[in-house]
C-alpha cells in the first residue's frame, strides 16, 4: 500500500479502499482501513429474487444477480460462487435432494461397493452442466466486480468429498482398512479438484476456498491427518492457480494449526468452538484467519448480540491484519434474519476501523 | 474411572483391537458379562464422548472404537447383540431415528454405544414425522432418541414433539447432532427432554431418566 508516500501535510482522509485492496492488505498481514467482512449468504439470493432455492441455483444469471444484490445490501467484501456441496457429486453422476427451507444434500452415494473405486474415472469439467452453471455465474460476477471485489470460488477437498461419494461410514472404514483403494480414490479426486478449482480461476475466481472439514480435529486424529488429509492438501493446493483458504466448516483446528503451515494455504476458516485469540497466536502471522461467528446461533441473535459478537471477534483477532470476519461455516443458514446480517455489517464498520479502538486505549 | 477401564480407553483410542480384546478377556475371567460392561466398557465409552466434546479425540476414533467394542462383545459373549425390544414388563423401550435428514452416522454411533453398554434399542433409520409417530406409538416406545445433522431437520423436531405430546404424552425425547452442539438453546426450543452433545452422553442421560439396560 502507498500510505507512507502520501505527503504528511495532507489533511483529507485517505480514500476508502476497495474490497480487493482491503482483503489483500489484510492477507499481507497488515492493517487495511477496516477489518474485511466475508458474509456468505448463499441461498439468500433466492429470497432476494423471489424464487425457490432449487430454481435459483438452476440459472447462473440469478446466482450472479443474487450475489450482487446481497453485497449491495450488506456491503461485505466478496462475491461467493458457492452453490451447494453436492453439485460436485452431480458431476460424478450422483443426485441432489433439494428442500425449500435449507441447503440441498447429496442423494445416495455413487460408490456403493468400495471395489467400484477401481472402475471410477474422473469427470471432465466441460461435460458437467452443473459445474458449467457455476462457471457461468462466476464469469458474470467477474464482469460486474471489475477486479474491485474478490470472487471466492469453492471446491470440496479430495479428502472430504468421499463422505458424499461413499457415505461417511464406508469412507471411515475405507480410510482405516483399505488404504490401497483410499489412495486410488485420492488420486482421482485430486485430479478432479485441481481441474475444478482452476476452471473457476479461469472464469474469474480470485481465490479458492478448499473445504476440508474431514481434516479437522473434530473428524480425524492427528496421526491419520498427517498421513492422509495433509498430504492430499499439500499436493492439491500446490497445483491451484489462485491463493487457497483451507476451510474446516466449523470443525476444530487449533491444536493442528502448525501442521497447516506447509500445506500452501494462505487462510484458514476457523470454528466458534475455539478461542479466536489462541488461533491468531497459533497462526503466527503465517496464516490469516477467516471466521468465526456462529451461524446457527445467529438465527436468534438480537442486533445487540450481533454487535457484541463482532466486537469480540475483532478484538481477539483483528490487530495487525491477517483477519477476515466471517461466519464459521462458510454459509449463512436460511433461517438467519437479514436484520442480523445487517447488524453484523454495521458492527464491522463501527468496531473494525483501523487502528482498532482498543489499540488507542492501551 | 478404574485403571482397567482407562487401559481399555487407551487401547480404543489407539484402535488397538488386540489389546482391547485381551483386556476384555481378562475382565471376563473375573466378572459376569454385565459387570464387564458396567466396569470396563461403559466408563470408557462415556469418557471417549467427553474427550470428543473437548476436542481431545476425533470422530474417526469414536466410530472405529465403537465398532471394535461391538465386535468384541459379540465374540466374548458368543451371541449377536440383539436389537429386539425387551418384553413390555421389562426395562423401558428405546427407539432411535434420524428425522428428515440423510445423515445416519450420528445415529449409528449412538446405537453402537447403547448396544455396547448393554441396551436394546429399536432402530427406525430415517423417518419423516408421520411415519415415525405411528411406529413409536405402535411399538410402545417410551424413550425416543433423535439424531439430526442439518438445521432444518433439527428444527423439525419441534413438530414431531408437539404431535407426539398429543398422541403419546408419556414418551420422552432425547435429541443430538451438530446443530444442537452449536446452539445450546435449541433442544429446549424444540421441546426435547434432554440433549446429548456426544454419543457417550446418552449413557448418563438414560441414567438420569431412570432407564437401565
Ligand atoms: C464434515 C462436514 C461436512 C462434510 C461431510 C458432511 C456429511 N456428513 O455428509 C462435507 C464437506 C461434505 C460437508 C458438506 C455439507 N455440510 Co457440512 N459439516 C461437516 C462438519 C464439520 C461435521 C459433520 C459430521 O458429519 N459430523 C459427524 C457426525 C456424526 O457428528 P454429529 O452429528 O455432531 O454427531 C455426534 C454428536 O452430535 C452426537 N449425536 C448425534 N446424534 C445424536 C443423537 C443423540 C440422541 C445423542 C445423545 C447424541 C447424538 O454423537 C455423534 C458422535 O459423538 C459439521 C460441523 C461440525 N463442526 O460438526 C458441518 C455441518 C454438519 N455442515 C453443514 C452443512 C449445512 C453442510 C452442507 C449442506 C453445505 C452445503 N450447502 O452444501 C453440505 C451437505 C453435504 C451433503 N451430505 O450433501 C452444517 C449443518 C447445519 C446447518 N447449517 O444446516 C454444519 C453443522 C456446519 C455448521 N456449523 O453450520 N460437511
Amino acid at each position: 500500500m502507498t500510505h507512507q508516500s502520501q505527503p504528511s501535510t495532507t489533511l483529507s482522509p485517505p480514500a476508502p479502499m476497495t474490497s480487493m485492496q482491503r482483503v489483500l492488505t489484510a492477507l499481507g498481514q497488515r492493517e487495511p482501513d477496516r477489518v474485511p467482512l466475508f458474509l456468505f449468504p448463499v441461498m439468500q439470493g433466492a429470497r432476494e429474487l423471489g424464487c425457490s432455492i432449487q430454481d435459483y441455483f438452476a440459472r447462473p444469471e440469478q446466482v450472479a444477480e443474487g450475489q450482487w444484490r446481497l453485497r449491495a445490501k450488506f456491503g461485505h467484501d466478496c462475491l461467493y460462487n458457492f452453490h451447494y456441496a453436492a453439485i460436485e457429486i452431480e458431476a460424478w453422476g450422483g443426485t441432489t435432494l433439494f428442500r425449500t427451507d435449507g441447503p440441498p444434500n447429496a442423494g445416495s452415494p455413487i460408490v456403493q461397493d468400495p471395489e467400484d473405486i477401481r472402475r471410477l474415472s474422473v469427470p471432465r469439467i466441460e461435460d458437467s452442466p452443473s459445474l458449467q452453471r457455476v462457471l457461468a455465474a462466476t464469469r458474470l460476477m467477474a464482469e460486474q466486480a471489475c477486479g474491485e471485489v474478490p470472487i471466492i470460488g469453492v471446491v470440496m477437498s479430495p479428502f472430504s468429498l468421499p463422505v458424499m461419494q461413499l457415505g461417511f461410514e464406508h469412507y471411515l472404514i475405507l480410510m482405516h482398512e483399505r488404504r490401497d483403494l483410499f489412495e486410488r480414490l485420492m488420486q482421482l479426486n485430486e485430479r478432479f479438484c485441481v481441474d475444478w478449482a482452476n476452471a473457476q480461476v479461469e472464469a474469474g475466481a480470485n481465490a479458492i476456498c478448499y473445504f476440508d472439514p474431514v481434516s479437522s480435529v473434530t473428524i480425524v486424529s492427528r496421526e491419520l491427518f498427517l498421513a492422509t488429509g495433509r498430504e492430499v492438501a499439500r499436493r492439491t493446493i500446490a497445483q491451484l492457480k489462485a491463493p487457497a483458504a483451507m476451510h474446516f466448516a466449523s470443525g476444530r483446528i487449533l491444536p493442528r494449526v502448525p501442521d497447516l503451515f506447509d500445506t500452501g494455504a494462505a487462510v484458514i476458516g476457523v470454528s466458534s468452538h475455539e478461542d479466536l485469540g489462541a488461533l491468531k497466536r497459533a497462526a503466527q502471522g503465517r496464516l490469516s484467519l477467516l471466521g468465526n461467528l456462529n451461524g446457527i446461533e445467529m438465527r436468534h441473535w438480537t442486533p445487540e448480540q450481533a454487535e457484541s459478537a463482532v466486537k469480540t471477534a475483532i478484538q481477539a483477532a483483528g490487530r495487525g491484519g491477517g483477519f477476515i470476519l466471517a461466519d464459521n461455516h462458510g454459509e449463512i443458514p436460511w433461517q438467519v434474519p437479514d436484520a442480523v446480517l445487517m447488524a453484523i455489517a454495521h458492527a464491522v464498520k463501527r468496531w473494525g476501523c483501523y487502528p482498532l479502538a482498543d489499540d488507542n486505549t492501551d | 474411572m478404574s485403571s482397567s477401564s482407562d487401559a481399555l480407553l487407551q487401547a480404543l483410542l489407539a484402535l488397538n483391537r488386540v489389546q482391547a480384546q485381551e483386556l476384555l478377556a481378562q475382565a471376563r475371567a473375573e466378572y459376569s458379562p454385565l459387570e464387564v460392561i458396567e466396569i470396563l466398557i461403559r466408563p470408557a465409552l462415556e469418557e471417549l464422548g467427553q474427550l470428543w466434546e473437548g476436542g481431545d479425540c476425533a470422530l474417526s476414533q469414536i466410530y472405529m472404537s465403537g465398532r471394535i467394542c461391538e465386535e468384541l462383545l459379540e465374540e466374548l459373549f458368543g451371541e449377536a447383540l440383539s436389537d429386539d425390544l425387551p418384553e413390555t414388563d421389562g426395562p423401558p423401550r428405546l427407539g432411535i431415528a434420524v428425522l428428515e435428514d440423510y445423515h445416519l452416522l450420528g445415529k449409528q454411533i449412538v446405537r453402537t454405544v447403547l448396544r455396547a453398554a448393554g441396551y436394546r434399542v429399536h432402530d427406525y433409520g430415517r423417518q419423516d414425522v408421520d411415519t415415525l409417530l405411528e411406529q413409536v406409538r405402535a411399538d410402545g416406545i417410551e424413550v425416543l432418541l433423535i439424531s439430526t445433522l442439518m438445521l432444518p431437520a433439527a428444527l423439525r423436531v419441534r413438530t414431531l414433539i408437539e404431535r407426539l405430546r398429543e398422541v403419546a404424552p408419556g414418551v420422552r425425547v432425547v435429541v443430538g447432532g451438530a446443530p444442537y452442539r452449536f446452539d445450546d438453546q435449541l433442544w429446549r426450543e424444540v421441546g426435547a427432554d434432554a440433549v446429548g452433545l456426544s454419543a457417550g452422553d446418552i449413557l448418563p442421560i438414560l441414567e438420569r431418566l431412570g432407564v437401565k439396560p
